[in-house]
């Protein structure tokens, strides 16, 4: 199998921007991405652009916007896992070698508010069961429940990635907070605070993945590119839900007393662990989905970044910290973010890139060699992407 | 008193009257219950599935209240929320007539119950189930 190397990274800051179209961003990252790469017109074989709310050619106005057209070019969606496929059936072509260098993008303008899910029936929306919040605090409560969370741990999420964000100039909200004023927003659904939940909003980002050892449409290297390390794609996985678990990210209307069914960000870590022939102990820096507080404790558990159980303690010892053991979300996660759904998994990807070419400016895990980016969402999706330098 | 004309939100989720339950399924290769009732069993694939009337009491398992209203509901906010555990072995996600978390506890019995979500633009009085801590 070939090897696949990011060759490039381009991103549209995420925020809301009311003046901006969808393929607007998504112009700025290709492009972005593309003059990284020193790839130009004619220099990739195919695209996939990742979009939940984009509607029908999302990818298309994009290239077309930049002329570039006439290669495959296919929309992909899986929920909050959306770029994760993307990236997953990209270096898939590539490593098959049915493609040499392929542009894989997200972008996304979301609807304001709790969003609105085609996933749920109208009769489901009418009897209150369509909330989105509600799901994550059902799974939140039974977190609490079986576990050492508690809202403080809840909180103390939330401060560590806003402090996160403060050094990410393409994040949207850029001021620390403290862990009273996280406890003292408005409670969404118990006990979920507002600040607790990610803000859906826009942006767009986008890798170029090359066939290792390749020079189609390399002629023009940026001066960085020089001489920052080559990353590889040691694996980039999708998996969905098996049945049985009530509160999974599937969103069904009942499942089985059974606590031990394996959710579907397991299943993805453990075929990517396997993929990459690493193990959690061999990561360095980890993005992880934290659409809420819990979510991101979740994780933990979920890609075994800490034994069943430990989130709590993990949280608690700094190890997710800046300067911890495993660094988790230095980017500020989509806590400080917002979360634009196909592009929110490329946005992890383009960190992960930065972080371990050490070029994330403040934000810089020190001498970061492997990352880990990982998205859970409605299908149930989960996508788990490994990146080595 | 003239009487209103009632609707379930939707055919086939559950009966109304005295007692009222859910209507799942029963897979006849697995055993394995299912709400709403489908034709084809989630657990096992298998197609030999019978519709049954779910027990009308279970235990709370997880439970939240919803504060403000969600897209394309159109009845009052708060309302409780949650999920509550059948002896049939299954987990249902549903509506609870209790909005205030703090008076609700886990494990606690919860009875089945028709409630009015609100009265739609002909004058139609729209029903769904709930669960409701129970009285007895």
């Amino acid at each position: 199998m070939t090897t696949v190397e990011v060759a490039g990274t381009g991103l549209a800051p995420f925020g809301r921007f009311d003046g901006l179209r969808a393929t607007d961003m998504g112009v700025i990252a290709v492009r972005g991405a593309l003059t990284e790469a020193g790839v130009g017109r004619g220099g990739f074989q195919a695209a996939f652009c990742a979009t939940a709310y984009g509607g029908v050619a999302s990818g298309h106005k994009v290239l077309g916007a930049l002329g570039m057209t006439g290669m495959p070019i296919v929309d992909v969606e899986a929920g909050c896992a959306s770029g994760a496929a993307a990236v997953m059936l990209a270096a898939s072509a590539i490593a098959a070698g049915q493609y040499d260098t392929v542009v894989v993008f997200g972008v996304e303008k979301m609807p304001k508010g709790i969003i609105r899910s085609s996933f749920f029936d109208p009769w489901q929306e009418a009897a209150g069961l369509a909330a989105t919040p509600s799901y994550f605090a059902l799974r939140a409560q039974r977190l609490m429940e079986t576990s050492g969370v508690t809202k403080e741990h809840l909180a103390a999420v939330v401060v560590k990635n806003r402090r996160n964000g403060v050094d990410n100039p393409d994040a949207m909200f850029r001021a620390a907070v403290d862990a009273a004023s996280v406890l003292a927003s408005r409670v969404v659904c118990e006990p979920l605070h507002l600040w607790m939940l990610c803000s859906p909003n826009e942006g767009a980002a986008c890798v170029v993945l090359r066939a290792a050892g390749s020079t189609s449409g390399s002629g023009v290297a940026t001066t960085e590119r020089a001489s920052v390390p080559k990353i590889t794609v040691a694996a980039a996985v999708l998996r969905s839900h098996l049945p049985g678990a009530v509160l999974s990210e599937s969103t069904p209307l009942s499942g089985l007393v059974d606590d031990a069914v394996t959710p579907p960000s397991t299943l993805a870590a453990d075929a990517a662990y396997e993929k990459a022939g690493l193990g959690p102990g061999d990561l360095d820096v980890v993005e992880c989905q934290d659409t809420d507080a819990a979510r991101e404790l979740l994780a933990y558990e979920e890609l075994r970044l800490c034994p069943a159980g430990g989130a709590a303690a993990m949280l608690e010892r700094g190890e997710s910290a800046p300067g911890g053991r495993l660094p988790v979300n230095p980017s500020g996660g989509l806590l400080s973010k917002g979360e634009p759904l196909g592009a929110s998994a490329l946005g992890q990807v383009v960190e992960l890139v930065r972080q371990l070419q050490g070029r994330a400016g403040a934000r810089q895990v020190p001498g970061a060699r492997v990352g880990l980016a990982h998205t859970v969402g409605r299908g149930a999706n989960a996508g788990v992407i490994i990146l080595t330098s | 008193m003239s009487a209103v004309p009632v609707d379930a939100v939707h055919e086939g989720l559950f009966t109304t009257g005295a007692t009222p339950h859910l209507l799942g399924s029963r897979c006849g290769a697995c055993g394995a219950h299912d709400f709403p009732a489908h034709d084809t069993c989630p657990y096992c694939s298998s197609e030999d599935v019978t519709g049954v009337a779910l027990s009308s009491t279970g235990r709370l398992w997880a439970w939240t209240a919803v504060t403000s209203a969600p897209p394309g509901y159109r009845g009052e906010v708060p309302y409780g929320f949650g999920v509550v555990e059948l002896p049939e072995g299954i987990r249902v996600v549903t509506r609870l007539t209790e909005p205030d978390p703090a008076r609700l506890a886990s494990g606690q019995l919860m009875t089945c119950v028709v409630v009015t979500l609100h009265t739609d633009d002909d004058g139609r009085r729209i029903v769904t189930y709930a669960f409701a801590p129970d009285a007895s």
